[in-house]
């Protein structure tokens, strides 16, 4: 910049930078910047997800549907939108008409008094078959019968696998797979010089990553968090020998850095061709199947989740749409909510976008469809069966006190998940061993479970 | 920046031109190899801001090889789909909270910075120091009496409680500057002004200013670099209507799919205005941060 000569220039630099702040503050309303309409305005969090993406690109479906509402949507990566969301539901913060929230929310902030009942609006909506939506998935979305959030997705997990490479090695999955196996298939064709991995499994910290796959694997094993009276459980023979298994073999035929590798460097792995196995969510399909993202499209099977001591090891997981009960357009974000989680919606986005890319897991329907089916043929049934065989009531072999597979719904578990898990990471990147994770992971269980004992 | 300090003064010699001492030539073949040092250092620290750059212009499927491709038909697809999505009132709400809250920061800190350097009083230290202090509390034990208040008194999801808290983030920092930059300027000039009677708004424009213009420009950068980079803040007091261009930018983070070359996009556009401006105001820049440094 060259250096202003006496008053008018600088009069003109001050003066500049004040037109400026002048013009677009003049052009903002009291909020911000965003434009305005005449009727009601519904402000939707949700999780950027690409299947939300693409409900996005199609709101103007919707607000040709329903003339008088505009939507206006707050887009946030899965932990920054559900510490949001649970930071403005908590305190009553009232920004948001409608929120994607899970099944790890959707009870407990029942229970709370925070969500607006849905089955009201849900019965009161002709042609909105609820009954519809896989059994285990509704379930997981009630409170006392009704539902409080509804499924958009759903998802359980599954074992893709490289066919090509399993024929060049002469192999073949079996079709329900045990663990055992899997650790044998994946020391078979681990081959770290050709860059293959025999396995991906998750080893980054945080209770939505390391921890899902592991949950799923301990429930298998005969493992649980807790016994009935809320003791801990994580130095029991079940529980240290799936972590064991687990840190075993990821460190011997796992991906190399396990310890940073979430599903998404997994999910990069494998659509890559870095890895012969992954067992992660059901959710993969949509990258990994996608020429334009995936080398290794069409070339994958799916096998059942691995099992172990229990007939089914798959988790169960689903992004649902709820209203908070401080949302003064309650009626309106209804009618939003059954617009993206009907069956219409499906069928709209496979018209725009391909059957490839409907939203999975919710519905019945969804499944039976045969142009999806066509499209979906390798993993449809993994995937259905998946859920269907979930239980979140039951997920182990044993009694537990609390609901859910994959994650524990208390609240206490986003932090006591994520300190555990840091100790299994720790295991997996071989800083300490499974013993020291596992006694330290105990520690912080049982503080957790004497809360319990207390209150109950 | 400072991966380029140890610099020696003697350029890559790109012009062999003969040097007759040989006392000198061994200097320059150290000179040589710190230069190549530096370079090497400097292409380190650049390389994720390369990457980014580079990535912004590849395909998603293009984005995604190991090892990352670097020849490649460059596309501008990724740009089209970052602003065709509704960009333009997160880059206008940014650029209210960085102009606003930078202009209240300098219009505030500078009478607080002459009062502490020029006029100083009583407890000067304490009162520096009592500024400085507020930027000790960590901000996340802050934010929920911040999201709480916010929300009992209705300023939630409102632009102007960005601006008012972004002045309040960055005032300490720029009354500190601007005190350095106070104390730079040579008693005399000033005695020599008010000897001629000049008043004080008088001696503070017209003298003081512009010796001090490089000083208040780095100031005002850093402000602006501060408050258009905040996403903490950004992302908890902001929903639809006040949202600022970091949390436009995470909205294309997904944990299903790969998106990075929309996301190196997204993360290129978000930093432009940045570095353009600090590439205009470079001179000012060093000279400005070197001023308050020597102090």
């Amino acid at each position: 910049m060259p250096r202003t000569k006496g008053r008018p220039g600088r009069f003109a630099a001050l003066g500049a930078l004040g037109a400026a702040v002048s013009l677009v503050s003049g052009c903002a309303g009291a909020g911000g910047v965003a434009a305005g309409g005449d009727g009601t305005t519904l402000v939707v969090a949700i999780v950027s997800n690409p299947q939300m993406e693409d409900a996005i690109s199609l709101r103007s479906d919707f607000e040709e549907e329903y003339p008088g509402i505009d939507l206006r949507f707050v887009t946030l990566p899965e932990n920054e939108a559900r510490a949001k969301i649970t930071t403005s539901i908590a305190t009553g913060g009232g920004e948001f008409d409608a929120v994607m929230i899970s099944n790890y929310e959707t009870r407990m902030w029942a229970e709370n008094g925070w969500l607006e009942n849905l089955q009201p609006h849900i019965d009161a909506t002709e042609g909105y078959d609820a009954g519809d939506f896989l059994q285990p998935i509704r379930e997981s979305l009630s409170y006392r019968g009704d539902m409080y959030s509804v499924p958009f997705y759903g998802e359980s997990s599954f074992l893709a696998y490289r066919k090509d490479l399993f024929d060049q090695a002469g192999l073949e999955m079996p079709a329900d797979p045990t663990w055992a196996e899997v650790a044998d298939l994946a020391a078979e064709l681990h081959d770290p010089e050709s860059g293959t991995a025999g396995i991906c499994l998750r080893g980054l910290p945080g209770w939505g990553e390391v921890l899902a796959p592991f949950n799923s694997m301990l429930n298998t094993f005969g493992g649980r968090w807790y016994d009935q009276q809320w003791n801990a459980q994580l130095t029991s023979p079940e529980f240290r020998r799936t972590a064991e298994f687990y840190v075993n073999l990821v460190r011997e035929h796992g991906q190399p850095g396990a310890a940073n590798s979430g599903f998404g460097d997994c999910l990069t792995r494998y659509s890559q061709g870095n890895t012969a196995m992954f067992y992660d969510a059901t959710a993969m399909v949509s990258t990994v199947e996608d020429p334009d993202s995936s080398k290794v499209a069409g070339k994958s099977g799916y096998a059942p989740a691995p099992v172990s001591e229990t007939d089914y090891g798959g988790w169960l997981y689903t992004w649902s749409l709820a209203i908070p009960e401080t949302s003064e357009h309650k009626d309106e974000a209804w009618r939003f909510l059954s617009w993206m989680t009907d069956k219409e919606y499906t069928e709209k986005v496979a018209e725009e976008y391909g059957w490839e890319r409907v939203p999975p897991g919710n519905r019945i329907s969804t499944f039976e469809n045969p142009q999806y089916q066509d499209v979906a043929s390798a993993y449809a049934e993994p995937m259905r069966e998946g859920i269907a065989d979930a239980d979140p009531k039951d997920p182990g072999m044993r009694p537990v006190p609390y609901t859910g597979v994959q994650f524990l719904a208390i609240p206490e578990f986003q932090d006591l998940g994520t300190r555990v898990s840091q100790q299994l990471s720790a295991a997996v990147a071989g800083q300490i061993s499974v013993d020291e994770a596992l006694e330290q992971s105990q520690q912080y269980a049982q503080s957790v479970g004497d809360s319990y004992k207390e209150t109950r | 920046m400072t991966a380029t300090a140890p610099a020696p003064r003697t350029r890559p010699a790109a012009v062999p031109t003969p040097r007759p001492a040989p006392r000198r030539r061994r200097g320059s073949v150290g000179g040589t190899a710190l230069t190549v040092l530096t370079w090497a250092i400097a292409l380190v620290f650049v390389s994720p801001a390369l990457w980014m750059v580079l990535t912004a212009f590849k395909t998603e499927g293009i984005a995604q090889t190991d090892p990352p491709t670097l020849l490649f038909q460059p596309t501008l697809d990724q740009f089209r789909n970052v602003v065709g999505a509704d960009f333009m009132p997160y880059v206008g709400n940014s650029l209210i909270a960085t102009l606003a809250s930078t202009a209240l920061v300098l219009v505030l800190g500078t009478p607080a910075a002459y009062a502490l350097s020029i006029r100083p009083v009583k407890r000067t230290k304490d009162v520096l120091f009592f500024f400085i202090s507020t930027k000790m509390l960590p901000l996340v034990a802050v934010v929920v009496p911040i999201y709480v208040a916010a929300a009992e008194v209705g300023m939630l999801d409102n632009i102007w409680t960005l601006v008012v808290l972004y002045t309040a983030m960055n005032l300490p920092i720029a009354v500190w500057m601007l005190r350095s930059f106070f104390l730079e300027v040579p008693a005399g000039v000033v005695e020599a002004a008010q000897m001629e009677g000049a008043s004080l708004p008088r001696v503070l424009w017209s003298v003081m200013l512009p010796i001090m213009a490089p000083g208040v420009a780095a100031t005002a950068l850093i402000c602006m670099i501060f408050s258009w980079n905040e996403f903490f803040f950004a992302v908890n007091l902001t929903a639809s209507q006040a949202a600022t261009v970091p949390v436009y930018l995470v909205g294309f983070i997904t944990s299903e799919g790969l998106y990075w070359a929309q996301l190196a996009a997204a993360a290129t556009l978000a930093s432009l205005p940045i570095v353009v401006i600090g590439w205009m105001a470079q001179r000012q820049l060093v000279r400005g941060l070197s001023m308050g440094a020597v102090k």
